[in-house]
């Protein structure tokens, strides 16, 4: 199976927004890789290895990026877990929008013809949740978005997808290709089967980190440029944002002493109950 | 002009809950614009859940039936709210923002070459809202370029439309062929419960990891049915398999701004803080003082669930009844 990873950096969540006038001041912004997408890398080495034979690789998984020439750091990380190859697809923030990437994804789809995308459901920094659906429509293939846990089924022709849907997990069957966006459960130890690595095999929760084998096979890797030009990829935003602010601050809280204090304050004080 | 078409969620002949706030949503928008709304119910048999739509104040509504549309796909549902936004000469086509309404609308504006504006929280002009980014600190205004505008409505951002005045008429429009591109709809295991909706409730009560078994959730059940309220839970405690994962509150789950949160024994990860920061009165209860979840409390207890749930409940239970 050949799967094709798209992956953004975002400022580190954990990090404090700044503020310069009516935009983001980035000067100080330490740039981590998007978690859900990191999400997806994992993903992607777990349906492309047999994990009960020391990992031995079964598939291909390209990573693809769209940003400035620094991405290549976080793209390097990916390639560290694992990822094979990538893509770099020289591009700025301002000049994006969930539009513009889905189409160079596209495109880069129509090159490097993927059996399956993974990617994170959204970006933790514009947090549109967008690209992987208008991805899927673009290329007329179906899709399983907010996956916790996928199996391969049908010989390795359909993916069964378990999604977080509103009332529960949703269960739904896509047939290959095709777009999946995965959610946070996706990284417990049995959420992918992909047939090949033992059914009842367990991995450690969370993504792997990069060994220092790891780490200097990824030197060696390829990294691919190109441009969204190149691509032909039509400029010219849909969505423009005009303006960022910082939402209005709680009040400061306090700490009570005793639950009849509690009590007694949310009832006199915020009359909520 | 800004005609607006509300996609509309419905279960077992009602309109659910969670679409009411994106017709509210349609009706401010058609405001700034001048426009009507139509609303589009789509399925098996939806002309019951129709008939309650039509008194919501707008100016029609559309319903397309199909036993092949039984089940909610994307494949198959896209295709047909574009063509009946092409018919009805829409300019803004939305739904609320839940994990449907996020699932279906990219596919939407993708057909309509439209773009498309995320969890939108207020209005500020015909194709320009206001909507939160990296887990709601940054509040952004857009401002859509196309023609024909998508949005999914953030449902904590306006409150749920109401029923009133005449009835609007019902149109059937033909479903066509359905297509689904090859993707099955398998099954579902939603939990039933007879609490309130947790996007909806007043009050809700949320446990973390701390709370350290299922069966100790039982205290935090009492506590919610006191007050009326819906059970909610941290990612920690879904992922532990404590509750099921459609309780799980935060950037993953639930967004939820009720009257009253009560956190127990839930750290306060960012997580979890992106979808309950926007709580009237946020209540943390937890033994850590330095738990980060103290940061967006109003009123913070540092105390054990243990020991501070059954005395809350007592509490609660002898408020109640002097108030009676």
């Amino acid at each position: 199976m050949k799967i094709l990873v798209p992956l953004k950096r975002v400022p580190d969540p954990e990090q404090k927004v700044k503020f310069k006038g009516n935009a983001i001041d980035y000067s100080g912004t330490n740039w981590v890789p998007n978690q859900f997408d990191e999400y997806a890398v994992e993903t992607a080495l777990r349906l492309t290895e047999n994990a009960s034979k020391g990992g031995e690789r079964v598939g291909e998984v390209v990573v693809a990026t769209i940003g400035p020439k620094e991405v290549s750091q976080q793209v390097r990380s990916a390639l560290a877990m694992g990822a094979d190859r990538a893509i770099l697809v020289d591009g700025s923030d301002d000049n994006l929008d969930a539009e513009i990437v889905a189409r160079t994804l596209a495109k880069l789809v129509e090159q490097e013809k993927p059996d399956l995308v993974v990617m994170g459901k959204l970006a933790a920094d514009s947090e549109d949740n967008q690209v992987g659906q208008l991805l899927a429509a673009y290329l007329k293939w179906p899709q399983a978005t907010f996956a916790a846990s996928i199996e391969v089924a049908d010989g390795g022709k359909a993916l069964l997808v378990g999604r977080e849907a509103d009332a529960g997990v949703e269960t739904k069957k896509v047939p290959l290709p095709a777009v999946v966006t995965v959610d946070l459960r996706i990284i417990l130890p049995k959420a992918v089967r992909n047939g090949v690595t033992a059914a009842d095999h367990a991995y450690p929760e969370g993504q792997r980190y990069a060994s220092l084998k790891g780490i200097m096979a990824a030197k060696k890797k390829p990294i691919a440029e190109t441009t969204l030009a190149a691509l032909g990829v039509p400029a010219g935003l849909k969505v423009k944002t005009v303006a960022v602010e910082a939402p209005p601050a709680r009040k400061a809280g306090i700490k009570v002493g005793s639950v009849a204090e509690l009590v007694e304050k949310l009832h006199n004080e915020a009359k909520a109950i | 002009m800004s005609n607006v078409l509300v996609f509309v969620e419905s279960l077992e002949g009602h309109v659910r809950s969670a679409s009411l706030p994106a017709i509210t949503f349609a009706k401010q928008v058609a405001e700034q614009g001048g426009g009507g709304i139509q609303l589009l119910l789509v399925g098996k048999d939806v002309q019951a859940a129709a008939a309650e739509a039509s008194k919501l104040g707008v100016a029609g509504v559309v319903t397309v039936e199909d036993p092949a549309l039984e089940h909610y796909l994307a494949e198959s549902y896209a295709p047909i709210v574009a063509r009946v936004a092409k018919d009805k000469g829409a300019d803004v086509v939305a739904a609320s923002a839940t994990n449907l309404g996020k699932d279906l609308l990219p596919r939407v504006a993708a057909l309509l070459e439209a773009g498309m504006a995320s969890d939108v929280i207020a209005v500020a002009g015909p194709k320009t809202f206001k909507r939160p980014m990296q887990a709601g600190n940054i509040i952004a205004t857009v401002e859509v370029q196309t023609k024909v505008v998508v949005a999914s409505v953030r449902q904590t951002g306006f409150p749920p439309a109401e029923a009133g005045g005449s009835a609007a008429p019902i149109e059937r429009a033909a479903a066509g062929a359905v297509d689904t591109l090859g993707a099955q709809f398998v099954s579902v295991n939603a939990v039933k419960s007879d609490r309130p909706e947790l996007t909806e409730a007043k009050v809700v009560v949320s446990g973390g990891r701390g709370m350290k078994e299922a069966a100790n959730f039982k205290v935090l059940e009492q506590l919610a049915d006191l007050l009326g309220g819906a059970m909610g839970a941290s990612r920690a405690a879904t992922d532990a398999g404590l509750v099921p994962s459609d309780l799980q509150v935060g950037q993953t789950g639930k967004v939820v701004a009720p009257d009253l949160y009560i956190a127990v024994a839930i750290s306060g990860a960012i997580q979890h803080l992106a979808g309950m920061k926007g709580s009237k009165t946020i209540v943390a209860i937890n033994k850590d003082p330095e738990a980060p979840i103290f940061q967006v409390a109003d009123y913070g207890l540092v105390a054990t669930w243990e020991k501070a749930i059954p005395e809350l409940v007592e509490e609660v239970k002898k408020l109640q009844a002097a108030r009676r």
